[in-house]
């Protein structure tokens, strides 16, 4: 029989006010095995847990209950202060009377009687505890990366310079993601690339990095401190080791019609390309659906020209397998595909494109050379119109739209409101909002700038039609604060189109098990606590990936990620969960059903020599689990037809236990 | 006490198993936005629906539960990879023996909550207790021995 010790929690008013811990811990005096019970304003608080230790002194107690909030809350926090003081932090239970009994119900003697009725099921758990001990796994002291933008970047520069190694995946030839395709950055106006390359280039020459651009994670397993991670590296027809990136190759080959993403297709690029000047790796790759050699057997160009004989079309996909101690997400972000926006006419008219394409028309590296041009025609626009929040903020999602605001829009408009002023005087520029969303550093007086300065004219209200004809663009929208229709003569109209997350990362999310919000956003592991963590032991999120940031959000996200990783990969040793599954060797009869059911190979077979009654020996085969690999789900206790297989803190006489204690 | 169904003040007893890493976080997501349910509803947590064991369903119902739900991640969310997929087996197989038991199978169910749907855990819940308080108390798998009066 344990000795227990139950302690409520009034948690100011929060669990008080709809609660009487009172009555509780008074309910508790009389619950068999009770020894112990006491209520206290904060529980958490050092008087509170100091309470709970003197207690366990005190009264010699075996096992503690507390009465408080979610146990994803303080559960650490309480399993922590009882193990201070050398009380097996498993034989610790919380009842969860906030979350999900004060919180949630209003009536005091319905709260009340659940309370009890909750603090009754935990203490029938302590009765059954075992005190548990975590096993040790050493930690890989190598981390990886999966996006080699901006956020991804920051995280490998911040753990390569802890010392340690770290591996870049980036899908695309080379990093350097979305922030290599701005033009300018706000509010500050200074040149995106002249901050992107040089730590492109950092990453790059980083010995302590190693890039594997042009490939994919395929395959995840092993769980904090051993992934094995399986990274596919795309046939890139051209050998890196041998390639200097002198850009010969690019400048003979004759197929010159495949679309350039890195100018979103607004103008080609040959079938061999390095996606811009400053790429890193500064490396050739063949484009197989556009390649005339690949696909028709004829050409052979490249390889005739290249000196370093880097050219090789038999290359194929290969797979290879690497360990890791940590990952980290830093998949980044898409812009949403308004062609389904039939009133703007993006797909009808190539003078309606969305920002990051205005992005590369003002770009001087981008396929006007800087000079703002219309697709259309290569006439300089007189009349601009920018249309906010298209997909964005729109609960109906039949189009795609997005519920949330994509956060960055507003300040991007404003900037090109302002370039496009700054470049040329004359040009009459209309913003339409819903609101101006401008919270951030110097970011309301950015945007106040480009009405009051530049003389840009926002205007509050929607764009209901934009109707190609005769080379210019009509505008119908209307103006909600004067209550009027508009008609306007533009020339381009640019969209601020949401942006949604990579649409790897769902993909990615389940090699990872890491869990995602309704809008494919990666959920951190706690919304105010846990920012840059998964819920998945051992996954950090850096950068858009887990939501719509700006630059310097994501920076500082990516060092906190990489800060987390540090922290990980410094120690020697991991201690495991201690939750896991166990088989009764007496009961097992080896019919393999748990391991099939394993979803970690965690469960393997051994012969094992039994003593019978007869005192001969029998060998027979039974289960063994890892603790190691075992990650505590329970699929195996059961699927157990014999009933051996039992899991350590959450074992079936403990959930009976708990039922039983409900039903009373 | 236990209730009869002449009782006027039955409320039902219902147990849900919520998997910690999404419906037992969507709970506590309804809580920390504060969107009632039903008192009556009491949670126990497991690490992943697929370690609730169908003789913890049927131990409820002998103890005097009402009605038992079931609460995991969405198909192919799940924390574990593929622990709720032996859950939906394993209930679809469980559930359709229960008539032979003399439970109604509506006094179960299945339902995915992820950890960001608060409001849906409320949905389930208002809605399953309203089902089962439709049905009314169930008794037909009692242990008499149970009866604490």
């Amino acid at each position: 029989m344990q000795k227990i010790g139950v302690f409520v929690c009034h948690c100011g008013t929060n669990i008080a006010a709809t609660v009487d811990v009172e009555a509780v811990a008074e309910a508790a005096r009389h619950v068999p095995g009770v020894v112990y019970a006491t209520d206290y304003t904060y529980m958490c608080s050092q008087s509170g847990q100091d309470l709970i230790k003197d207690a366990v002194k005190k009264y010699g107690l075996t096992g503690v209950v507390v009465c408080s909030c979610s146990p994803r809350m303080h559960e650490k926090t309480f399993r922590k202060a009882v193990n201070s003081i050398g009380m097996n932090p498993y034989m610790l239970e919380i009842a969860n009377i906030r979350e999900q009994c004060s919180w949630v119900h209003k009536d005091k003697e319905v709260g009340t009687e659940k309370a009890i009725s909750l603090m009754k099921a935990a203490v029938a758990k302590v009765e059954l505890d075992a005190p548990l001990t975590a096993g040790e796994t050493p930690v890989v002291k190598r981390a990886l990366v999966i996006g080699g933008g901006i956020a991804g970047m920051q995280t490998a520069l911040d753990i390569a310079d802890a010392g340690y190694d770290v591996d870049i995946v980036e899908k695309n030839p080379t990093i350097g993601g979305k922030m290599a395709q701005l033009d300018k950055t706000f509010p500050t106006l200074d040149c995106s690339s002249c901050i992107v390359t040089p730590k492109m280039v950092d990453v790059g020459q980083n010995d302590k990095i190693h890039i594997y651009s042009y490939s994919e994670v395929t395959d995840v397993k092993g769980f904090v401190g051993n992934f094995k991670v399986t990274i596919k590296r795309k046939a890139r027809y051209v050998d890196e080791t041998k390639c200097t990136g002198c850009g010969l190759c690019t400048e003979k080959c004759p197929m010159k019609k495949a679309p350039n993403e890195f100018n979103l297709g607004l103008n080609n690029r040959t079938a061999i390309y390095i996606p811009f000047a400053q790429a890193v790796p500064k490396v050739a790759t063949i484009d197989p659906n556009y390649c005339l050699m690949l696909n028709k057997g004829v050409c052979g160009l490249c390889s005739k020209v290249c000196d370093a004989h880097a050219i090789n079309y038999k290359d194929t996909d290969k797979e290879i397998e690497v360990e890791y101690g940590a990952i980290v997400a830093a998949t980044g972000y898409e812009i949403m595909d308004v062609s389904k926006y039939d009133e703007y006419a993006y797909a009808q008219s190539p003078d309606v494109v969305t920002s990051l394409e205005y992005e590369r028309l003002m770009n001087a590296a981008g396929p006007t050379g800087g000079e703002l041009l219309r697709p259309s025609d290569h006439k300089r626009p007189k009349t601009i119109v920018f249309v906010q929040c298209v997909g964005s903020r729109e609960c109906d999602s039949t189009r795609g739209g997005k519920p949330y605001c994509s956060k960055i829009c507003c300040m991007y408009t404003a900037k090109h409101a302002m370039l496009t002023k700054d470049h040329y005087p004359d040009t009459d520029i209309y913003v339409f909002y819903i609101d101006v969303r401008t919270p951030g550093k110097n970011f309301d007086e950015f945007y106040r700038r480009a009405v009051e300065q530049y003389g840009v004219h926002y205007i509050k209200g929607a764009v209901g039609k934009v109707t190609p004809e005769n080379g210019k663009l009509i505008v119908q929208a209307s103006d909600l604060l004067m209550n009027e229709q508009l008609t306007i003569n533009a020339d381009m109209v640019v969209l601020a189109a949401a942006i949604e997350p990579s649409h790897s990362a769902r993909h990615l999310a389940t090699l990872l098990t890491a869990s995602m919000d309704t809008n494919d956003w990666f959920t951190e592991a706690h919304p105010k606590l846990r920012p840059v963590e998964s819920p998945t032991a051992g996954v950090f999120l850096s950068g858009v990936c887990q939501g719509p940031k700006d630059i310097p959000e994501t920076v500082a996200q990516a060092g906190a990620a990489a800060s987390k990783v540090i922290g990980l990969l410094s120690k020697d040793k991991l201690a495991g969960n201690p939750c896991v599954a166990h088989s009764d060797e007496m009961m097992c009869t080896g019919c393999s059903q748990c391991a099939d059911v394993c979803p970690y190979g965690a469960i393997t077979y051994v012969d094992k020599e039994f003593r019978m009654p007869d005192r001969t020996t029998k060998v027979r085969r039974v289960a063994e689990v890892n603790p190691a690999v075992c990650q505590g789900c329970g699929a195996c206790t059961v699927t157990c037809p014999s009933g051996a297989m039992d899991l350590n803190g959450f074992s079936n006489s403990e959930i009976m236990a708990e039922v039983d204690a409900l039903c009373r | 006490m236990q209730m009869t169904s002449d009782n006027e003040n039955w409320e039902p007893k219902i147990i849900a198993f919520c998997c910690n890493w999404c419906s037992y976080s969507g709970a506590d997501l309804a809580g920390t936005n504060r969107l009632s349910y039903p008192a009556n509803v009491k949670i126990i947590r497991v690490p992943c629906s697929c370690r609730i064991n169908p003789m913890f369903i049927l131990r409820a119902f002998q103890r005097g539960a009402d009605g038992v739900i079931l609460c995991g991640c969405h198909p192919g969310d799940c924390h574990y990879m593929t622990g709720n997929y032996h859950t939906r087996r394993r209930m679809t197989l469980l559930f359709s023996m229960l008539d032979f038991l003399g439970i109604e199978k509506e006094r179960t169910r299945v339902e995915w909550v992820s950890a960001a749907e608060g409001q849906r855990f409320v949905d389930v819940m208002n809605d399953f207790v309203g089902q089962i308080t439709e049905l009314g108390p169930s008794r037909r798998l009692e242990d008499l021995r149970c009866r604490t009066n």
